[in-house]
């Protein structure tokens, strides 16, 4: 016996020795918990993780454009008159940010905006031979553009360094009208202009919609075929919190008076699937630290009753009520942190034969996971005060037992 | 007057017409005790006997401050514990009486050393030098030095019941309840534990109060008392 430790310690780490087997049962019951605590937390984290990456390395965090075109009603209703009127909404036109230079310039001076790309946005055709497809035509200044959509990471096949006769197109487009790198293509608007290009990239944006619409020209080029030479449809950026792109959008919007769309209202549907995953996540972590709880806590009731002689004994010697309450409430935290440990050990034992075995068949990792040390810690931490919290019925029990009935059995 | 108070500060312990019922207030409540007076006084060597049921194990508890009596009054060394908290009569139970039981009840997570240290530890809340010394002078005096280091668990009854006195002794109680300390051994390691409770008597002046039902062990005592229904029926003197 250690000098320096107390007797509920002494007593707490006995009983759980002399019980051996009940002991490792609990530890290791606690463990499972704790492991598959940590494994899933570690595993959402990183999907979710890779799904903002994927999600926002193809989008801008915030699009401004120029408010919606309205009409205005001539005729108003007076005092006393009822006025009926069937007003109909206009249809938007492709139509320049008035401007613009000066809201980017703006924009640019902001501390919680990273980075600003003028574009140019509108309908147009690809053209080859006798078919011809839809298309988003995207004029952009590549720089720019580059802070915003890491286009080079997208990049299949050529390059993205753009010039007035070149087009980088998506990989769909390019099976859909078999073409491939340095072919020449037509483009053409609605509004009769057109112009033959050079295809110098093709992208893969992970999105079949986007890789069969998406096309990328430069802004002049853009601008020309749009019919809307120095003007920009939109402003593209970037923020320094993506998360907080709503209250920057609403902020921006009340300085410029544009609209401003973030790309949490854009992408709605995305953010209640991650809710929806993170509930259900919360959910089954709650179920198993309950389930973890009442382990203990059971484990603990049982050993009250196996202990009672021993109880009694105690009480018998002196030992006060207040003592035997805190060998069995040592018992349940000790129980907890030694779980929580080895279910941090197991949790990151998962974690790696993850990594080595969920692989692409290219062999490259599905997503990176990189567990952090919080986690375990936070793990820790809670399930040893779970195994303190689930101790307490027990410990009380055993601290209310009395030492003449104890000592009987 | 001043031979009361001699007698007073002379008696480890007096029961004053102590009564104890069990399921008080419901129709099979049991009186076990009906009205004990008694006097152990400071350095006796007491034999209590009597017939199975005859409320021996509850008086035990009562002079051991494990139960409370239903009426009348305890003295531990001149003071009146009725009055006395949950918590002071774990106290004085714990500096006070030293406790052996039939069953050698001892702790089987702990060594001989440490089951003696075990008052002790409780006391004073960690483990030191100077507990360890006096568990292994106990241990020494009931002829168990060299097992000092063992688990209780792996030693012989005879062995257990002579640790569960040193541990009795542990904190220089003034009075020993022994609960048929020799019920269970064989007749050589009863003789060796009664022949050592008796030593230790003698030796230490400490009161022993010793349930027996070994008519030739009581008559080695210096008094016995016979219980029968509850009420003490016969005080032999030698």
């Amino acid at each position: 016996m250690n000098s320096f430790i107390p007797f509920e310690w002494i007593a707490a780490i006995r009983f759980l020795r002399e019980g051996r087997l009940q002991t490792v049962f609990i530890i290791s019951g606690v463990a499972i918990g704790v492991g598959v605590i940590v494994f899933m937390s570690a595993l959402l984290s990183g999907l979710q993780a890779n799904l903002f990456y994927r999600l926002l390395s193809s989008q801008p965090h915030i699009v401004l454009e120029r408010p919606k075109q309205q009409v205005t009603q001539l005729r108003v209703a007076e005092p006393g008159q009822q006025l009926l009127a069937a007003v109909q909404k206009p249809p938007q036109r492709v139509s320049s940010v008035d401007q613009w230079q000066k809201v980017r310039d703006r924009m640019r001076l902001r501390k919680d905006v990273l980075a600003v790309s003028p574009t140019v946005t509108g309908p147009a055709f690809v053209v080859k031979g006798s078919s011809n497809q839809a298309i988003s035509l995207t004029g952009i200044d590549v720089d720019q553009y580059l802070k915003i959509v890491p286009l080079h990471e997208k990049l299949v096949s050529g390059s993205y360094r753009l010039t007035n006769n070149d087009i980088m197109i998506g990989t769909q487009l390019a099976e859909d009208m078999g073409m491939q790198l340095g072919d020449k293509l037509r483009v053409a608007t609605a509004a009769g202009a057109s112009r033959t290009l050079t295809i110098v990239g093709i992208f893969d944006f992970g999105n079949r919609s986007a890789n069969q619409r998406t096309v990328f020209v430069l802004l002049s080029t853009a601008q020309n075929l749009l019919n809307l030479v120095g003007g920009v449809t939109s402003i593209d950026m970037t923020v320094t919190d993506p998360y907080a792109a709503e209250k920057i959008a609403l902020s921006i919007a009340n300085e410029t008076g544009l609209n401003a769309l973030s790309w949490i209202a854009t992408n709605s549907q995305f953010f209640q699937g991650m809710n929806a995953q993170n509930m259900s996540s919360m959910l089954i972590r709650l179920f198993v630290g309950l389930s973890v709880a009442a382990g203990i806590a059971s484990v603990l009731v049982v050993s009250v009753v196996q202990r009672q002689k021993d109880i009694g004994i105690l009480r018998a010697m002196g030992g006060s009520r207040g003592q035997v309450m805190r060998v069995f409430l040592i018992q349940g935290a000790v129980v907890g942190l030694l779980g929580s440990l080895l279910g941090s050990a197991f949790g990151f034992l998962l974690l790696t034969a993850w990594r080595i075995g969920a692989r692409n068949p290219d062999g490259t990792s599905i997503f990176e996971i990189t567990p952090d040390p919080k986690l375990f810690m936070y793990a820790t931490l809670i399930a040893t005060l779970t195994g303190l919290v689930a101790a307490v019925t027990p410990a009380i029990r055993a601290a209310r037992l009395d030492p003449v009935v104890a000592i009987r059995g | 007057m001043t031979l009361w108070w001699r007698s007073v500060a002379n008696d480890v312990l007096r029961l004053e017409e102590v009564h104890k019922s069990y399921a008080v207030g419901t129709p099979v409540e049991t009186e076990v005790l009906h009205g004990i007076n008694l006097k152990l006084a400071r350095g006796e060597f007491v034999a209590l006997t009597g017939p199975s049921g005859s409320g021996k194990s509850t008086l035990l508890n009562i002079m051991g401050l494990l139960d409370r009596p239903s009426s009348g009054k305890l003295f531990i060394n001149g003071a009146e514990t009725s009055s006395l908290t949950e918590a002071q009569l774990t106290q004085l139970r714990g500096q006070s009486i030293g406790f052996v039981f039939q069953t050698h009840l001892l702790l089987t997570a702990f060594t001989a050393l440490e089951n003696v240290m075990m008052p002790l530890l409780l006391q004073r809340g960690r483990p030191d030098e100077t507990m360890r010394v006096r568990a292994a002078s106990l241990l020494a005096q009931v002829g168990l030095e060299k097992w000092q280091n063992n688990l209780v668990g792996n030693m012989s009854g005879g062995q257990q019941q002579r640790v569960a006195i040193a541990r009795a002794l542990a904190l220089n109680p003034s009075l020993v309840l022994a609960d048929e300390p020799t019920g269970n051994l064989d007749t050589k390691s009863a003789e060796a534990v009664f022949e050592l409770m008796r030593q230790v008597n003698r030796d230490s002046g400490t009161t022993f109060l010793m349930v027996t039902h070994n008519v030739a062990m009581a008559g080695r005592c210096d008094r016995i008392l016979d219980l029968v229904d509850g009420t003490i029926t016969a005080e032999i003197k030698k």
